[in-house]
């Protein structure tokens, strides 16, 4: 019997690099674990559980669409590298809880196999006898036989029964390092063969308790200077051996019982993915560490950040985003500052971010600009996403004002990728402010770029681009506070339903006032507080240990929103259309106060 | 062979096996359910013999179907009321092998979420992937579930419409392994059509799923009616074969659900609540 518990701590094969083709998706097993193996457009290779966590659907039935593998049941899109989940098309205006991850595994490529294990620890099988320099994969063969009922009839097969396969010149001396690795040397290295006898190594993939698949490696052999008709005949000459072996074993062993099988364990969802995903983050948290990989400059003013994981391990891997997300960069200088991620679908071992030097600053793209270098190191939050990408729309309308192009071009990344129709408009004060464009003229939305127009003629073109709402059609507006006001309005004079128009502020352009004082209930905490004039609700409550996240404490992200169950808030935030404000359930604890006495909040 | 069934709450419960009308006099039929090989038959005065072993095993014939019960009944089989209606084509449209337990494929027949990935360009498609807010009951005194004020986008609701409406569902889950939809009939805006869909557990990772189709109708032919519903069957089969365990869990924790899930998250509950156990994973007490 093989030791089930070490064989799960070590490396094995689970595919030749071959079988991973462009967008295709692999069934792989190992230990009697499947795996859906994928070969994203980056070259990276994902080795997941073959489980879908909605409904448990094989991901190996899934498409690999070059970024993401989306599920051929509900199509949920899951992120090269994170597996974390980044579109639920059932709910199309909510951005799938962070914590929605598939289980992945580790995976390498090395002799032109793909490598993996439940736990895999330490090194791959170590080839030191033999010349690795160059390898040849041979074509696996499967073997209904455990591993350790293989070993010795495969070596017996090269040393002994060479004679039935018509070579009985050639002779192989065996040497097994660990019990999954055999190192065949050609004792006959005469370079007068008509096909060439290099040193090769086998690897047994034990696939689940009854079968075993044999990935063998022809060693030091050139293959560009082979014969081309020799190649084959040693590729052929060894899938015969190997099927022979195979024959003989599987015939021998006919009558033996089947092994008792092997069940892998699933590990089961966390428990706030057991139920609807809730908001759980607490604060302005700055989770992650990064690495300022690089810094670019777009256009005279504008600067593009490229902040990288700090290491390879799978504990640094930075959290998969959405369109439309956010995240919080602590700045050097002690500053808060949220920046729109602009990473298209897949690119998930960096965050991207481009930052307008607007002066006088108020430290955050000054700080960004001037001080910040390569190499240097930042605390940044995971993304959060309150500008969420509907793509259930027929068409999609992307507004942009300046450097508010941001969060529309991850957008435009994601509806380009997944082939949805969209258009984007980008507002820019002079030529040399117009950035990305290149990408953007190559995408298959069209793009236009509107330059030098004051107020008025802004107003007149946007009346021009909104001027025919339809159904099932959605429009995303980014930029300058007075843009962005003149935009929903014009959309709003047109006829564009409320639930249709989704924007996103850089800062709330309106004076607060913190004036008054109100009372507010906790209905699920049993408190009751006093908000003086002066002081937010969100630093009372965080006083008195309940925690919110929170992003922009301006009233322009949305992060803090919470439910009000009684009572008239006075909103105070640009986060909210004017539809959901005279509703009147929700406000933003950063800067919302109170209209009536009291607030009852679902907090 | 499958072990045989021990749960009381499935031997107690009524079972189809073939649609009536396919049932040639004389010919002994054999299938299995609950894991026990049975054998069913015909004679000439059209009274139907289920057997197992030499043990006669009680008969309904209701809904188009043979339904046998391989313990002793715990009640009358659920209603269906349209079935009667005069003017109803209530046509056998289909009996196809699945291999996935009843309960999994229960569910799949409540999602609506997945009609534009598997049922594409027929009971729904992209970009129109919205599930909005329904209502699930618990009806206590029938002890049915009730999934109401469904709606979906559909790309095609009848022959010869132009565009997509939004069709509204009624779901019905009046027996562990059955379910009955209720959907905006085209024809008759007062009416509506009904398909219900019967699994015969053959063991606890393997269905029949035999399906009723009872509507409003005197266009299509039986053939068109059969065909649409095996094309629908078709699409769905391989994703289901495809799950998982093949067993329901009823862990909450083995799956994620989503909001558009509802009816299954009370569907798993009230599975839990009956004990029953065959063709799912019991929750860890």
């Amino acid at each position: 019997m093989i030791d089930l518990e070490a064989a799960r701590y070590l490396w094995h094969p689970i595919a030749a690099s071959s079988d991973l083709v462009p967008r295709h998706v692999f069934h792989a097993q190992i230990l009697g674990r499947e795996m859906a193996l994928w070969r994203a457009d980056d070259d990276n290779v994902n080795a997941w559980e073959n489980r879908c966590l909605h409904r448990g659907v094989r991901l190996s039935i899934g498409i690999n669409d070059g970024t993401e593998l989306l599920c051929q049941y509900h199509g949920w899109r899951y992120a090269n590298r994170t597996a974390g989940c980044t579109y639920i098309p059932a709910h199309p205006a909510d951005a799938p809880a962070r914590t929605i991850c598939n289980n992945t595994y580790p995976a390498v490529e090395h002799y032109g196999l793909i490598w993996s294990g439940d736990s895999p620890e330490g090194p791959l099988p170590l080839l030191s006898t033999v010349d690795t320099s160059f390898v040849t994969p041979l074509r696996a063969v499967t073997i209904n036989a455990a591993s350790q009922q293989i070993l010795l009839p495969l070596i017996q097969g090269y040393t002994l029964q060479l004679s039935d396969t018509g070579d009985g010149s050639l002779r192989y001396g065996a040497d097994t390092p660990d019990a999954f690795t055999i190192i065949l040397r050609a004792t006959d290295t005469s370079s007068d063969r008509a096909i060439p006898a290099p040193d090769i190594a086998f690897f047994l993939q034990p696939v689940d308790a009854a079968r075993t698949t044999i990935r063998g490696i022809l060693c030091g052999m050139d293959e560009h200077n082979t014969d081309p008709q020799a190649l084959n005949d040693l590729l052929r000459f060894h899938n015969r051996l190997l099927c022979n072996i195979r024959d003989r074993l599987e015939k021998a062993m006919a009558d033996e019982p089947a092994p008792t099988p092997w069940i892998p364990i699933i590990p089961t969802v966390s428990e706030n993915q057991a139920s609807m995903p809730a908001i759980n983050e607490d604060g302005r948290s700055a989770s992650l560490r990064v690495r300022v990989a690089s810094i670019e400059s777009l256009s005279p003013s504008v600067k593009s950040f490229r902040f990288e994981p700090l290491s390879d391990l799978p504990e640094a891997q930075l959290p998969a985003s959405q369109p439309g997300a956010h995240i919080d960069v602590h700045l050097p200088n002690g500053l808060v500052r949220q920046y729109s991620l602009i990473n298209g679908p897949g690119q998930t071992d960096h965050y991207a971010i481009a930052v307008k030097l607007s002066l006088p600053s108020t430290g955050g793209s000054q700080a960004l600009h001037e001080h910040l270098r390569e190499g240097d190191l930042l605390a940044t939050s995971a993304p959060r996403n309150n500008f969420t990408l509907r793509r259930d729309a027929e068409h999609t309308h992307l507004v942009a004002g300046g450097i508010g192009l941001t969060p529309l071009l991850a957008m435009a990344r994601a509806l380009h990728h997944m082939g949805r129709p969209y258009t984007l408009h980008h507002f820019v004060s002079q030529e040399s402010e117009l950035f990305f464009q290149d990408e953007l003229q190559t995408l298959s939305g069209s793009y236009h770029a509107h330059i030098g127009l004051n107020p008025s003629q802004t107003a007149v073109r946007l009346a021009d681009i909104l001027a025919s709402p339809a159904e099932h059609q959605h429009l995303y507006l980014c930029g300058p506070a007075p843009m962005l006001q003149c935009a929903r309005t014009t959309a709003a004079d047109l006829n564009w339903q409320d639930h249709t128009v989704h924007f996103e502020y850089f800062a709330n352009p309106e004076e607060r006032d913190d004036s008054s004082s109100f009372d507010v209930d906790l209905a699920r905490s049993g408190l009751t507080l006093n908000v003086p004039a002066g002081q937010s609700l969100l630093a009372v409550l965080r006083e008195h240990g309940v925690t919110l996240p929170s992003s922009c404490e301006q009233g322009a992200c949305g992060t803090c929103r919470v439910a009000v169950l009684q009572g008239t808030p006075d909103h105070q935030d640009v986060y909210l259309s004017d539809a959901e404000k005279a509703r009147g359930d929700c406000l933003m604890s950063c800067v919302s106060r109170a209209r009536s006495n009291k607030l009852t909040l679902d907090l | 062979m499958s072990p045989v069934c021990n749960d009381p709450v499935a031997l107690g419960l009524w079972h189809p096996l073939a649609a009536v009308e396919d049932i040639q006099p004389f010919t002994e039929q054999r299938t299995r359910l609950l894991g026990q090989a049975i054998r069913y038959s015909k004679n000439h005065e059209n009274d139907i013999t289920v057997l197992d072993g030499d043990r006669r095993l009680p008969v309904t014939l209701a809904y188009g179907y043979v339904w046998t019960c391989l313990g002793t009944p715990a009640a009358a089989l659920f209603d269906l009321p349209e079935y009667a209606e005069p003017d109803r084509r209530n046509v056998c449209a289909a009996t196809v092998g699945v291999r996935v337990s009843a309960p999994r494929a229960v569910e799949n027949f409540l999602d609506m979420g997945h009609f534009p990935f598997v049922h594409t360009g027929i009971l729904g498609v992209e970009p129109h992937t919205e599930v909005r807010e329904y209502r699930v009951d618990l009806d206590e005194q029938r002890d049915e579930i009730l999934a109401t004020e469904c709606i979906f986008y559909q790309p095609q609701a009848a022959a010869g419409a132009s565009g997509g409406i939004m069709a509204d569902y009624i779901y019905r889950v009046p027996h562990p392994y059955c379910s009955v939809l209720y959907k905006s009939c085209p024809t008759d805006e007062s009416r509506l059509d009904v398909i219900a869909l019967f699994l015969q557990p053959v063991d606890e990772e393997n269905v029949r799923a035999h399906a009723l189709v009872s509507v409003i109708d005197t266009q299509s032919s039986d053939l068109d009616i059969r065909l649409f519903q095996q094309t629908i069957f078709g699409q769905d089969k391989p994703i289901l074969e495809n799950q998982l365990p093949k067993r329901l869990p009823l862990d909450p924790r083995a799956e994620t659900p989503i909001r558009a899930d509802k009816a299954a998250i009370v569907y798993r509950r009230w599975l839990r609540a009956k004990g029953l156990q065959y063709g799912v994973i019991p929750a860890a007490a």
